[in-house]
């Protein structure tokens, strides 16, 4: 990468900028994860949703131990004939694994999951007995 | 909270002229295009998206792609983590003339939409035989 310092003759730092902006890109895409998920929660229950564009179902794997949920799976790519060539490659593909921690214990059968339209929702219930206990208190 | 094998791509803007009169994000979706003997295909990725919300026109050259998501709001929970925001998505390409635009195909499966723009019949490449004299 270089840039032609000739193109921005009144401003010196420009260059520095497009080179900080442009790393800035770089580390971005390296560090953000996939799937991307958003997490909703209240005392009683969670939700996760994950955006999975290309997944088949069959490749999604959900699994829970204790507060931790893992989602794992793997985004194939598409076939394509021999002697194509790409103009575009911005998808990504391969393995992908997350985990995530939720404030409560998971009772695998109150974990629920759908997929459609490429989102994945789970929906996830706090089991009774983990739930707070009110304690009355008596009268001396 | 999280480990990592496959890197995701940040969400981008799409780039139109005029400003979405809808207060909702519009991205720029990710694609990916092939060109083979028959034509071009495009595969977009359109999460969210259900098949009735896809809108795909021609006009002149440019092909345009615009889709609604749709969104599921609770309004028990509480939003705790967040890593996208769901929106509309938009994009346009332009396509060469040897292209058939008449014969444009498009189906979405798992929010993927793939569009097949095939090439005019008589831009595809022929192989000629030879005869023997």
């Amino acid at each position: 990468m270089f840039y032609r310092t000739a193109l921005y003759p009144a401003d010196p730092f420009a260059v520095m900028r497009r080179l900080s902006d442009s790393l800035d890109r770089m580390t971005a895409r390296a560090t953000s994860p996939f799937p991307p998920v958003n997490i909703w929660q209240n005392g009683e229950a969670a939700a996760i949703t994950a955006e999975l564009p290309g997944v088949e179902p069959g490749d999604i794997d959900i699994e829970v131990k204790d507060n931790i949920l893992t989602l794992s799976g793997e985004r194939k790519a598409p076939e394509h004939p021999e002697g194509a060539s790409w103009h575009r490659r911005e998808r990504a593909f391969g393995r992908f694994t997350r985990a995530i921690r939720l404030p409560f214990r998971l009772d695998p059968e109150k974990v629920e999951a759908r997929f459609a339209n490429g989102v994945l929702r789970i929906a996830v219930a706090r089991p009774d007995e983990d739930k707070p206990r009110r304690i009355a208190i008596k009268a001396a | 909270m999280t480990n990592h094998v496959t890197p995701a791509s940040e969400q981008t803007s799409a780039q139109t002229l005029a400003e979405p009169a809808r207060d909702r994000p519009v991205w720029r979706p990710l694609a990916d295009i092939l060109e083979t003997a028959d034509g071009f295909t495009l595969m977009l990725e359109l999460p969210g998206v259900a098949a009735e919300d896809v809108e795909v026109s021609l006009d002149k050259r440019q092909l345009t792609i615009r889709a609604r998501s749709q969104v599921v709001e609770s309004d028990q929970l509480e939003p705790v983590h967040s890593e996208y925001v769901p929106g509309d998505y938009e994009r346009a390409f332009l396509l060469s003339d040897d292209l058939d635009g008449e014969h444009i195909e498009a189906e979405l499966k798992n929010g993927v939409l793939t569009v097949h723009v095939p090439r005019l019949a008589e831009a595809r490449p022929r192989s000629i035989t030879v005869k023997a004299a």
